[in-house]
């Protein structure tokens, strides 16, 4: 009796447990608390950057160009007298939906694929095998380059570019942690009591790859924004008037050698502190998903 | 689980790359042919009109069917061509050839940098683990990363450049008032010292600096997070303790016994590091205006002169493939177990 | 009395951890002569390996001596600077560990290893270290040592490993040899093989030999004093005969009861007056349930010649309440054959006829939900790996009910708490995950898990060899128990014939895929008629036989 009774409020207790985790997580490493904090407030500036901003991203001034951080412009102004600091806010959100994008593709189509090598071998796992043979065979940003100039100089193709070398990544790990899984005593268990192939899988292999492919999950996301970024330094994606870091930084690059630091300095910063705290987040998802960290 | 001897073994690696290079030029031609839109417009550049576009497509046979393009393309590469560069009409593999040097002596400088650093660095870490030597390291290195590499080449020019005057101008490999070593190598600064020429060496040197740092210290990152997992993975291996327990001295418990472990799986991640670099490399010689094939790769991307940006891709992978090759067959030489697979 | 080589006073050991100090090692007191080989006996957790690492100053960088002092050959360990303690290590005192593959340097050359410590220690200059080094193998009989001496650790087998172990922790003949646990994970001919090199080379020597180990079987066998360790204490210490004729404390009493003997009964391993012990009757046998014909698992490429045969042409009987064992040491394809008849694995030939089914007809695949899935269950090896590590016991315990039955929420409920209560798991422990269970909790999920269908057959994976003896005995009459209240047959699989005799009625020996002996229990154990049989049997140490078993069991638990 006293189990039937227990049940629901066990449930009921499990958000609040998972609350208590995050806490003991974050002051027990209090650079995971700055990482989520960081990560918070970019998940703001992307969702309200538009609304939070002083100025216009794309308002020009002619006459108040290249004008230096002051009261009235926090990050100065560019040779065309727009805000820096608003436009770097406001570029959050692109940036951010990039690097998610792409990740989210990269994960799914790449742990499956991992997943179904790890768990069946044979010929699913060699055809895989080779597929990520041949991409890891490029250096990733220059197959990135390649892809984005073949296929168009547009933003949905940077992301599908972003995603296909990030694919590798994600299909081996995710074989190696289920191949290491198949045959571990659990999985034979579940087996024993019916289970069939796809729900050991689902409930029994994938769930407990996750904690390390999390981690991996944090520092591409780090990876992906730089390479867009990067891609958009060297002119693809992302064309001029849009507010963007890496295409800010390209642009302030030309008033490097003349003084005018502050052009190519905060979105440069802006891309370093996301990358940044990506890299440091990683740790952290780790701890709050492994359940060998729960007390 | 026969044992293989090593060579045999050395010359399965060479094979096994055959795969990938197929897979490469599969890839690189699939780039080029089975994209929506015209492949022929493509080529033809954006200057281009109906007729040249005509042109363009019956002269590299874009009109027949794909298997046949393939095999066309397939010998084209055999031959070295790698089609004409719109922007200079000269043929683009002399255009590669000519600048791959300077790239070479970009990346590998930049790479010699970043080990010298990472290793010792993850070393340190790794045998004082949790204390604020490790915080540092990996604070260092987390940071380093986390950078994007062409921000920090633009941070660099502006300190070292604009604000200390320490560094030549940012613009290319030599300072115009210098000539060009007498090639031999392609690496000027080596050159210039094959040539006793060090002032010319040294010129070269100042101007390799930035770049190379800039470069380096992005791939700090991946070497010494790894160095420092790896070493402290083997310090706390049973093998360890026991020679401990022997009474082998610290510095030889260390490095012979637990660095040349550790360092197995560091020559591993190398290809990755190497696939960092070589990505990075196009952005750095962009913002150093460095004339290696990166920068040229861009300027083709600016004029949508594709031929020189497929070309440009070609290249990487295949240097890409031999140094991945390189480290396969140094792991196989270093690795005694691994003859007892396959 | 003389002075002792290694006198240890009042030694506490502490490890600072994410909860604060913990203490492993409490004002342990030790003492060792020259020549004598001591045992510290105590299972997991009871701080003996911490010890022995104190001793030689080799504790890892948490740890630390708190208090007390060690004195060694007149040097005090506890004070010495580390230039002295690499002195005294290998060349005075020195250590071989479990786990003998792992202890050595996978990527150097294993004579070269016990040339390091030789030049090291100056017995041995760069010259002539290489010949002293194949003495060395020599010594600890490895043949062919010239050819060895260029092997890696990966080409020896575990046994060799560890003779190259004890090589180079005796190449410069030290006064004391720590064994910690020589022997675990090693096959039981090859324990014997090693224990006796062990006790040999120390004779010859005149090596004083601390043995630290969780077999009071073994400790009983080679050494002269033991020492008997609970929670980091010392609880007893006394000479074998004493120890065994007369054990104080209640734990090594407990200890005692719980190590398997060869006369023993399954009850006899739990105190008189212990609730959980089984009672000894033994079921009549029915009509057969499995009948294993002609099965064989060849393994490798699809030629002939390069196929290995791991199963080769079994074939045996299960009947109905009968509860069988198979005997056999790592390699001899007894988990092959346990996989095949579970139905994981598909054998290359042969038939299973199980309760009159051919099920070797039906595949793996398609076996998992079959009808006679539910009547055929298994109780795994390791009981941390065998539960989902992120599944509650509760998630664990109905996962075969949610699958294989239809129960509603209430009914299933119901049923998990009946089944805890069948293997003794405390209702409260239902919601927790692995990771805060104890070993013996954990098996008990794992055994509720495979009881939960109510199998016709349960196969025991070796059920109890990652556990602690104590935790071992209660297991083993939980097992016997259930098998009466559920009326289940019994295949009993384990390298240890002495636990497997316990349980079965009857016992197959397996050795290279073949069954090579069977027969009833006590007349396989009493008249063995295959030498590799005779071969296991020797090989099994015994603790002398104490004078009345139950005379002992006042005061325990």
């Amino acid at each position: 009796m006293s189990t039937l009774t227990s049940n629901p409020t066990s449930n009921e207790g499990a958000l609040r447990r998972f609350i208590r985790h995050l806490l003991y997580v974050m002051t027990d490493n209090p650079v995971t608390a700055i990482a989520f904090i960081l990560f918070l407030l970019m998940i703001i500036a992307a969702l309200f950057g538009p609304w939070l901003v002083p100025y216009n991203p794309l308002a020009t001034d002619s006459s108040s160009t290249l004008q230096a951080p002051s009261w009235q412009h926090w990050f100065g102004t560019d040779h065309l007298g727009r805000d820096v600091f608003s436009r770097v806010v406001v570029a959050t959100r692109l940036d951010l939906m990039i690097a998610v994008t792409a990740v989210a593709i990269a994960f799914i189509v790449g742990s499956a694929l991992g997943a179904i090598a790890g768990f069946y071998g044979g010929w699913a796992d060699r055809i895989t095998g080779r597929l990520m043979d041949t991409i890891m065979a490029f250096p990733l940003f220059v197959l990135a380059m390649g892809i984005v100039a073949a296929a168009g100089n547009t933003i949905e193709n940077i992301i599908y570019a972003t995603a296909i070398i990030n694919l590798p990544f994600y299909a081996r790990m995710a074989r190696t942690e289920v191949a290491v899984r198949r045959q571990a005593g659990y999985v034979q268990a579940a087996r024993l009591s019916g289970n069939r192939d796809w729900r050991i899988l689902a409930f029994q292999i994938f769930p407990n790859s996750l904690p390390p492919m999390m981690v991996q999950i944090s520092l591409n996301m780090g990876w992906a924004i730089l390479n867009a970024a990067g891609l958009s330094f060297i002119g693809l994606g992302v064309s001029p008037p849009t507010p963007e870091w890496g295409i800010m930084v390209a642009e302030g690059a030309n008033y490097i050698v003349s003084g005018h630091w502050w052009l190519a300095l905060f979105p440069g910063m802006a891309l370093m502190l996301a990358v940044f705290t990506f890299n440091l987040l990683g740790d952290g998802l780790r701890d709050l998903v492994d359940p060998l960290r729960r007390t | 689980m026969a044992i293989m001897s090593r060579t045999r073994l050395v010359a399965w690696r060479v094979v096994q790359a055959v795969p990938v290079l197929i897979g490469i030029v599969i890839v690189s031609f699939l780039l080029t042919r089975a994209l929506p839109g015209d492949p022929a417009a493509y080529f033809a550049g954006p200057a281009a009109n109906a007729e040249s576009i005509q042109q363009v497509r019956v002269s590299m046979g874009l009109d027949r069917p794909l298997p046949l393009q393939f095999i066309s393309y397939v010998q084209d590469l055999l031959r070295g061509n790698l089609g004409t560069a719109i922007s200079t009409g000269q043929p683009v593999i002399h255009e590669l050839t000519t600048r791959l040097p300077a790239s070479l002596e970009l990346t590998g400088f930049a790479l010699l940098f970043s080990m010298a650093i990472a290793l010792p660095l993850g070393i340190l870490a790794a045998t004082r683990p949790n204390t604020w030597v490790d915080h540092l390291c990996r604070a260092v290195v987390t940071a380093g990363v986390s950078l994007p590499t062409f921000f920090t080449g633009l941070a660099l020019i502006y300190v070292f450049y604009y604000l200390l005057g320490w560094a030549p101008s940012p613009m290319g490999r030599l300072d115009f008032l210098y000539f060009s070593p007498p090639k031999v190598t392609g690496f000027y600064v080596i050159d210039a010292l094959i040539d006793r020429d060090l002032a010319t060496a040294r010129a070269a040197l100042s101007q390799l600096l930035l770049p190379a740092i800039t470069l380096g210290l992005f791939t700090l990152a991946p070497i010494a997070r790894m160095t420092r997992a790896a070493m402290l993975q083997t310090l706390e291996s049973e093998f360890i303790r026991t020679a401990r327990a022997a009474g082998l001295p610290r510095r030889r418990v260390l490095f012979t016994y637990a660095l040349r472990n550790a360092i197995l799986p560091v020559i591993t991640t190398l290809g990755m590091v190497f696939s960092f670099a070589l990505g990075a490399n196009v952005l750095v010689e962009q913002v150093f205006s460095w004339p290696g094939i990166g920068s040229y790769a861009v300027e083709a991307l600016v004029v949508s002169d594709y031929a020189s940006v497929q070309g440009f891709v070609l290249t990487m992978a295949l240097l890409f493939v031999t140094l991945n090759l390189f480290i396969d067959v140094v792991y196989t030489l270093v690795d005694p177990r691994l003859s007892a697979e396959e | 009395m003389a002075i002792p080589l290694l006198d240890i006073r009042d030694l506490t050991v502490e490890f600072a951890t994410r909860n604060g100090t913990v203490t492993a090692v409490k004002k342990v007191d030790i003492r060792i002569n020259k020549g004598e080989t001591l045992g510290i006996v105590g299972e997991s957790g009871s701080g003996k390996s911490v010890t022995s690492y104190a001793l030689l100053r080799i504790l890892d960088r948490a740890g630390r001596i708190a208090d007390g002092s060690i004195v060694f050959g007149g040097v005090d360990v506890g004070g010495a600077d580390e230039r002295t303690m690499s002195e005294l290590r290998g060349r005075e005192m020195s250590m071989i560990f479990q786990n003998p593959r792992a202890a050595l340097n996978p990527i150097r050359a294993v004579g070269r290893q016990i040339e390091d410590v030789m030049i090291q220690h100056g017995l041995a200059t760069r010259g002539n270290a290489r010949g002293k080094a194949i003495k060395m193998l020599e010594a600890v009989r490895i043949r062919e040592p010239e050819q060895r001496y260029h092997a890696y650790p990966f080409e020896l087998s575990g046994g060799m490993c560890q003779r190259i172990v004890i090589a180079i922790a005796l190449a410069c003949r030290p006064q004391l040899l720590i064994a910690d646990e020589p022997t675990t994970g090693l096959d039981v001919t090859t324990q014997k093989a090693v224990m006796d090199l062990i006790v040999e080379l120390a004779a010859e020597r005149q090596m004083a030999t601390l043995l630290i180990t969780h077999d009071l079987g073994l400790a009983a066998s080679y050494c002269d004093r033991i020492v008997v360790m609970e929670k980091g204490e010392i609880v007893e210490a006394a000479t074998v005969d004493e120890l065994f004729a007369n054990p104080q404390h209640p734990y090594t009493q407990r200890l005692m009861r719980a190590t398997p003997r060869l006369d023993s009964q399954v009850a006899d391993l739990l105190p008189v007056d212990d609730k959980r012990r089984a009672s000894t009757e033994r079921q009549p046998l029915g009509p057969p349930l499995l009948e294993v014909d002609a099965l064989v698992k060849a393994f490798g490429s699809t030629k002939v010649s390069d196929t290995v045969k791991a199963v080769d042409n079994l074939s045996f009987t299960l009947h109905e309440g009968e509860s069988l064992g198979l005997v056999g040491e790592s390699g001899c394809g007894k988990s092959t054959t346990s996989a095949m008849i579970m139905r994981l694995l598909d054998p290359t030939s042969g038939a299973l006829t199980f309760a009159g089914t051919d099920i070797a007809a039906i595949s793996a695949k398609q076996f998992a939900h079959h009808p006679l899935r539910s009547k055929l269950q298994m109780v795994f090896q390791d009981p941390t790996d065998s539960l989902n590590p992120r599944w509650s016991a509760r998630r664990s315990i109905e996962d075969p009910l949610r699958r294989l039955t239809h129960v509603n929420r209430q009914e299933l409920n119901s049923r998990v708490s009946l089944l805890a209560e069948r293997v003794g798991l405390p209702l409260h422990l239902l919601d927790r995950f692995p990771h805060q269970l104890s070993g013996g909790q954990k098996a008990r999920v794992g055994i509720a898990r495979a009881i939960a269908l109510e199998p016709r057959l349960l196969i025991l994976d070796e059920p109890t060899a990652a556990l602690d003896v104590s935790v071992q005995a209660v297991v083993l009459n939980l097992l016997a128990s259930l098998r009466e209240q559920l009326n289940m047959s019994y295949l009993f699989i384990s390298h240890d014939l002495n636990v497997v005799r316990l349980l079965c009625d009857r016992v197959m020996v397996m050795q290279a895929g073949q069954i090579v002996e069977e027969g009833p229990t006590d007349k396989l154990l009493s008249e063995p008629s295959h030498q590799y049989t005779r071969a296991l049997l020797a090989a099994i140490p015994h603790p002398p036989a104490h004078a009345n078993p139950n005379n002992i069991s006042v005061a325990t638990l």
